[in-house]
């Protein structure tokens, strides 16, 4: 590779100490041929060094690291890919400040590399670390530069305070590759020297304690088909917990929509696996718990529905054809003002004893029963037969909608979608992954008729009240109301469409070949 | 991309000198700048420090059998990079003779460039052959240093024609005085009368400096090893005036 910058650890290990205990003077390292010697360098630099990531490693995930490198006077955002390239630099003038939002980064190549895979998810401080970086220059016999070799000292900052082994890059000059290769196997000779195997992003986080991609949203949990199935549930609802408290803090700061998002997602979750847990879980937990989940739900509820409106409105505006985005306007500072009371009653709800409490005691509950599980029923043949009763009540409730049925007929079926759903990936771990890619994604493409109609339903009988209220306060002018008209009428007119659609969607998954991809995984399980 | 070349028909009168001194100050400025040692005398090259060896020599880089961008060397500057000489160029126009297009294929050579630089300097051989017509055919700019006599003046006329009626590309001319011995009389009013009646020659004139003949000692750019001094100065006013006349930007930061 062009330019390919070799890096090494300098190892300060037992062998490397000197006889008075200390480690020794990190000095560059001496070059064992005559040809080849470090020309005397500038004085050290001190870099300050900010990593960023959003909170479900969006840009790690992507191959892709950004930092905020600080030195004296200028700033600059680096972002660089899996090899150590450099893919965007952007000079930063502005005191940088974060969370932020990819709206709040500077216009330009970074943030058109970064937008679509960080999405609407806020950039977080993964780590910070300060480096102390002294270069020198790897000259050959003409006294020409060949190499720039770079001793870097890294102190990680935070999350916590920790040293980092010292590092030696050599970095080849442009036509002088095989010259500053010879430098970097001299260098790999010299005792107390070893290949450097992580970047520095990744020595910051193995400092500080952290292991990339540590959070994800999907129930990664790990089952057997033989183990007890009581032990399952509980492994599956605590970590639905550990999602839940994850995510909480994220969504009391308000730093981005998708911590709420993944909150309601794992309390869904959670209560659709109480409600099918049955015999499994002691009687009294699921009669206890399950109005307390609900509340939690419930809790979540304004925000989010007032979330889904702000994050389409830029689509609903631009979709109007009548009216415009500034008689629109005040319909959005309505929705901005409602999400602002909205995530103070979130707030103080998820801050409240009965939240810590409830926290706190399931998990209690849940590691009680994990403790003596016993034996039956196996995980695999509970699963099978949740998987399948889930899935016969899919398959009688869509077979008897038909054109004439009302909204909640539909919305019905939508939950026990959802259910089925839920269940299929809590369970993934015992299916086939490529068979459980399949039926998940017939069902997805059902769900996502469903939601369509049911959501835009939804939306219609919000805009309502919100145009109520917005009349009764006198907050808008009729123009505003005629927008919003608009909007509820092409609202009207997706809920038609969904509903047309929803026959075609049906079919294919009731098809025998749909049918087939959910018994080929409850076969295979049980 | 601009390309400036520093040319003349003559020899001895400060090429490689401007060459290596405005490609210098261009990088330090912040632009991105490729310098292409044409002379198989290779001083450029030896100011560097880069051994003046092109892979497969001239003829493989004009045939296009080895990629321009493989022969590039880094300097020992920031941003500024060099096209070593290679002793085969002395038979560039053999082989340019040999090429499909023979008169542009210099600039064909440094069309991919255009993204990675935003400034090439040539620093070209004294004299009128093909590869100063792909020079000129290349180039935006011509800087012509010229040495104040009589003949060095009826030289720069000769260019003039010549470019004058070349059909199709038409560099620009920025002549400029070099090597002013200020002792010489006939120097200093050559110096002073001509750029008064004509707008292709500087207003900056290079004095006769030992620092600048020094500059194979150090080998360095003088701009460099000597910022601060007369000829330093001197190359920074003529480069601020080459930089307007060649219509190039202000550099990024940091770029």
């Amino acid at each position: 590779m062009l330019n390919a910058v070799r890096e090494f650890v300098l190892v300060q290990g037992d062998d490397a100490r000197t006889p008075n205990g200390r480690a020794p003077q990190l000095a560059f390292p001496q070059l064992a041929d005559p040809r080849l010697r470090l020309a005397s360098g500038g004085p050290a630099r001190r870099l300050r060094r900010t990593w960023l990531d959003t909170f479900d490693w969006r840009l790690f995930r992507a191959g892709l690291t950004l930092e905020l490198s600080a030195g004296r006077g200028a700033s600059e955002l680096v972002l660089t890919g899996r090899d150590g390239e450099q893919v965007a630099v952007e000079p930063v003038t502005e005191p940088f400040r974060w969370p932020c939002l990819i709206e709040e980064l500077p216009v330009g190549p970074l943030s058109a590399h970064l937008a679509p895979v960080v999405g609407i998810r806020a950039l977080l401080l993964v780590a910070r670390a300060t480096s102390v970086v002294t270069q020198r220059r790897a000259l050959n016999a003409d006294d020409k530069t060949i190499a720039v070799v770079t001793i870097d000292q890294m102190t990680l900052t935070q999350p916590r305070r920790a040293a980092t082994p010292p590092t030696v890059a050599i970095s080849p000059l442009r036509g002088y590759q095989a010259q500053a290769s010879k430098v970097s196997d001299l260098l790999a000779l010299v005792p107390g020297v070893a290949p450097a195997v992580h970047s520095a992003f990744e020595s910051a986080l193995q400092a500080a304690g952290r292991r990339p991609g540590d959070y994800t949203s999907k129930v990664n949990v790990q089952l057997a088909g033989d183990m007890p199935a009581a032990l399952a549930v509980t492994t599956i609802l605590i970590r639905l917990l550990d999602t839940m408290q994850a995510n909480v803090p994220g969504t009391i700061r308000d730093i981005d929509t998708e911590f709420l998002h993944d909150l309601r997602i794992a309390v869904r979750r959670t209560r659709s696996v109480l409600k099918m847990a049955g015999s499994v879980l002691p009687a009294s937990m699921a009669a206890r718990y399950r109005p307390e989940f609900k509340w939690l739900g419930d809790l979540t509820t304004p925000t989010r529905d007032l979330d889904v409106y702000l994050l389409g409105y830029a689509q609903m505006a631009a979709g109007l054809v009548a009216g415009t985005e500034t008689e629109l306007r005040p319909f959005h500072e309505y929705l901005k003002t409602q999400r602002v009371s909205a995530q103070r009653q979130l707030a103080r709800g998820l801050r409240s004893a009965r939240f810590t409490q409830l926290s706190s005691r399931w998990r209690h509950d849940l590691e009680q029963v994990a403790a003596s599980p016993g034996r039956r029923p196996a995980t695999g043949k509970f699963a099978a037969a949740r998987i399948t009763r889930a899935h016969q009540r899919v398959l009688r409730s869509g077979s008897a909608v038909s054109a004439a049925s009302p909204p909640e007929a539909l919305h019905e079926l939508r939950k026990l979608c959802k259910e089925l759903r839920y269940l299929l990936e809590v369970f993934a771990s015992l299916h086939d992954a490529a068979e459980q890619w399949r039926a998940v994604n017939e069902l997805k493409a059902l769900q996502d008729c469903l939601g369509e109609f049911q959501d835009t339903e939804v939306q219609q009988a919000e805009l309502r009240a919100f145009a109520t209220q917005m009349m009764a306060d006198r907050s808008a002018p009729a123009e505003t109301m005629l927008a919003m008209g608009e909007i509820a009428g092409t609202l009207a007119l997706r809920q038609r469409a969904a509903r047309s659609e929803f026959a075609g969607r049906f079919a294919g998954f009731a098809s025998p070949r749909g049918v087939a991809r959910i018994g080929a995984l409850t076969g295979a399980a049980s | 991309m601009k390309v400036i070349a520093a040319y003349n028909i003559k020899g001895g009168v400060g090429k490689t000198a401007t060459a290596v001194n405005i490609a210098y100050l261009a990088a330090a400025d912040g632009y991105r700048v490729l310098l292409w040692d044409l002379d198989p005398q290779a001083a450029a090259s030896f100011l560097f420090r880069v051994k003046p060896r092109v892979k497969g020599g001239g003829k493989a880089l004009i045939a296009g059998k080895r990629p321009v961008d493989l022969a590039i060397k880094a300097t020992d500057f920031d941003h500024l990079d060099l096209l070593p000489a290679d002793f085969t160029y002395r038979n560039l126009d053999l082989h340019l003779d040999g090429e499909r297009k023979p008169v542009t294929r210099l600039r064909s050579l440094l069309s991919p460039l255009r993204r990675e630089y935003d400034l090439v300097v040539l620093d070209c051989p004294p004299s009128i052959s093909l590869l100063s017509e792909n020079v000129l055919h290349a180039a935006d700019l011509l800087l012509v240093p010229l040495i104040p006599t009589t003949l060095s003046v009826r030289t720069l006329d000769q260019l003039t024609d010549f470019v004058a009626g070349l059909d199709a590309h038409q560099p620009r001319i920025l002549a400029f005085f070099s090597m002013i011995d200020r002792r010489k009389r006939l120097h200093l009013q050559i110096a002073e009368e001509l750029p008064a009646g004509r707008g292709d020659v500087a207003a900056t004139a290079i004095p006769a400096l030992s620092t600048i003949e020094r500059m194979s000692v150090q080998r360095a750019p003088v701009t460099a090893s000597a910022p601060r001094g007369v000829a330093a100065r001197s190359y920074r006013e003529l480069w601020a005036e080459v930089r307007e006349r060649a219509g190039l930007t202000r550099a990024r930061p940091g770029s």
